[in-house]
C-alpha cells in the first residue's frame, strides 16, 4: 500500500466522500426498509394470519387448476386471469387476477385456493400487505421502474463506496491498531474510529448485498431484454395471428411441462400477456430441486390455444446470475439465526452510514485531504528510512 | 519487505474477517444444518470483534 502516492490516496479519498454523500439517504432508505423485509414470512405471518389448508395424506394429487381459474374469474369478473402460482410453503394455489397486462401491484387481487382439495380459502390483495409496501419501497422508492434503475445506480455509488472506503482506510490506519476507538479524544476522532472500524469489519457483507442489490435492480431491465431477443424468434411462425380466442387447459400445459422435464417443480404458469411475455403462449416456470436449482428457473413456452410446447428455453446466464445471487442480498437461507445476523449487519451498516454523514457535517476547515497527504508522507519518510539503514 | 510488512499490520486482521465473512455467506449455501450452523458462527465472529472493540476499555495505541 505504500505504493499508494499522496495523490492517488487523495483521489480515492474523493471517490469515498462523494459516491458515499450521493447515496447515503438512499441507503439509509435501503437498509431501514431492508430490516423488516429480512423477516418478510414472519411479518406477513403475524400481520396477515391465512386460512390454512387442509391437512392430506403424502401423495394426494393435485386439484384441477382450470376449475381453480373459473372459480376466480366469476369472483372478479371485470379482471383478467394474470398468472396462476404454487405457494413453497403450505400446499396453496395463488390464482393472481389483474384489471391489465402490466398492472402495478396494489391493483392486482388474488383467490388463494387448496392445491389438493380445490377449495377457494380466501381472497387477498397482495400488492396492499405491510411488508409488500415496504418492498416496492425498498425497490423503487415507490417511481416504478425509474425508481428501480435509481436505487440500481445508488447500489451502484454504494459498492463504489464501499471499495474506496476499503483502500483509504489503509492510511487512515497507518499509525493506528485495528480496532483503535479512542473514546478520551474529541467526539470528531471518536466518531472516526468507529466509522473505521464498523465500516472494515462489515466490509464483505456491504459488498455482496450491495453487489446483489444492484444486480436485482437490472432485473427488470435484463428480463426486457431477453423477452426482446427471444419472443420475435418464438412469435414469427405465428405471424398475423391475433391473440387467442380461447385458452386451452392450464392443467394440460402443465401436464407437457411436467412429461418434457420430469425432474423439475412447476412454480408458476403465466397467462399469455402480450406486453410481459408473450400473447400466444401460457409460460409454465419450472425450477430444479436442489438449494442451487430451485432458484434457477426454466420456463416452457406452451400454446395456449393447442397445448402443444413451443419451446423450452433456460434463461441466459446474465438473468440465471442474479436468481442465483438472491439469497445473497435477502439472507433468506440459513435459517432464522442467519436472518437475525443479517438483522445486525444492517443495522451496523446504518451506523456506518450516519457516522459518515456526520464526519462530512463535522468537517474542519482543514480539508481531511491535507491530513492525508501528512499521514502519506510521514509514511514515505519511514519507509525510505527503513530501506536506508537495510 | 517493509511493503508486505506494512500491509498486513494495516489490513491484516480485516482480511481474516472479510475471509470469515466470505464462508459464512457460503456455508449456509451448501446445505443444512452442520453448513448452517458453520455459517452462524462464521458470522457472529465479526461481530462479536465489534462489540469487543466498541465496548474494550480505552484502547487508544500509536504504532510507531
Amino acid at each position: 500500500m505504500n505504493s499508494l502516492t499522496a495523490k492517488t490516496v487523495r483521489l480515492w479519498y474523493r471517490i469515498h466522500k462523494w459516491t458515499s454523500l450521493i447515496c447515503t439517504a438512499f441507503l439509509l432508505v435501503a437498509c431501514l426498509t431492508g430490516l423488516p423485509l429480512v423477516f418478510q414470512d414472519e411479518l406477513d405471518q403475524i400481520l396477515s394470519p391465512h386460512v390454512a389448508p387442509a391437512q392430506v395424506p403424502i401423495g394426494t394429487p393435485d386439484a384441477n387448476l382450470d376449475a381453480m381459474v373459473a372459480t376466480a374469474q366469476a369472483h372478479f369478473p371485470n379482471l383478467k386471469p394474470l398468472f396462476v402460482a404454487f405457494d413453497d410453503d403450505e400446499p396453496r394455489v395463488f390464482v393472481t387476477m389483474s384489471p391489465s397486462l402490466n398492472p402495478k401491484p396494489s391493483e392486482t387481487q388474488a383467490l388463494i385456493f387448496d392445491r389438493h382439495t380445490g377449495k377457494a380459502l380466501e381472497a387477498v390483495r397482495p400488492g396492499r400487505s405491510f411488508t409488500s409496501i415496504v418492498l416496492r419501497l425498498h425497490r423503487e422508492i415507490f417511481a416504478g421502474l425509474p425508481g428501480e434503475l435509481l436505487m440500481g445506480v445508488m447500489a451502484l455509488l454504494f459498492v463504489i463506496a464501499v471499495v474506496s472506503g476499503a483502500v483509504v482506510y489503509g492510511p487512515f490506519m497507518r499509525k493506528l491498531n485495528f480496532g483503535t476507538v479512542r473514546k478520551d479524544a474529541s467526539r470528531r476522532v471518536h466518531w472516526f474510529d468507529l466509522h473505521n472500524l464498523v465500516g472494515i469489519v462489515t466490509l464483505t457483507w456491504a459488498f455482496v448485498v450491495g453487489a446483489t442489490g444492484l444486480l436485482n435492480a437490472l432485473s427488470t431491465p435484463l428480463f426486457g431484454l431477453w423477452r426482446a431477443q427471444t419472443m420475435p424468434v418464438l412469435l414469427a411462425p405465428y405471424h398475423g395471428k391475433s391473440a387467442p380466442q380461447h385458452l386451452g387447459s392450464i392443467d394440460s400445459a402443465v401436464a407437457a411441462a411436467t412429461k418434457a422435464l420430469p425432474g423439475m417443480t412447476i412454480s408458476s404458469v403465466t397467462f399469455p400477456n402480450a406486453v410481459l411475455t408473450s400473447p400466444l403462449h401460457y409460460i409454465v416456470w419450472t425450477k430444479g430441486n436442489t438449494p442451487v436449482t430451485s432458484r434457477l428457473f426454466t420456463p416452457v413456452l406452451i400454446d395456449a390455444e393447442t397445448g402443444q410446447i413451443s419451446a423450452i428455453r433456460p434463461l441466459p446466464w446474465y438473468l440465471r446470475a442474479i436468481e442465483v445471487s438472491r439469497p445473497f442480498h435477502f439472507g433468506d437461507y440459513g435459517g432464522m439465526p442467519l436472518k437475525i445476523l443479517w438483522a445486525l449487519f444492517d443495522v451496523a451498516l446504518i451506523a456506518v452510514l450516519i457516522s459518515g454523514l456526520y464526519l462530512w457535517l463535522s468537517r474542519r476547515r482543514t480539508p481531511v485531504e491535507d491530513e492525508l497527504d501528512r499521514l502519506v508522507s510521514f509514511e514515505a519518510v519511514t519507509v525510505s528510512a527503513g530501506a536506508l539503514t537495510r | 519487505m517493509s511493503r508486505s510488512f506494512s500491509f498486513r499490520k494495516v489490513y491484516g486482521a480485516a482480511t481474516v474477517i472479510a475471509a470469515i465473512t466470505f464462508g459464512g455467506l457460503l456455508f449456509a449455501l451448501f446445505g443444512d444444518g452442520i453448513w448452517d450452523e458453520l455459517s452462524w458462527l462464521a458470522f457472529a465472529v465479526p461481530l462479536a470483534v465489534l462489540i469487543w472493540k466498541i465496548t474494550g476499555k480505552n484502547n487508544h495505541t500509536h504504532v510507531e
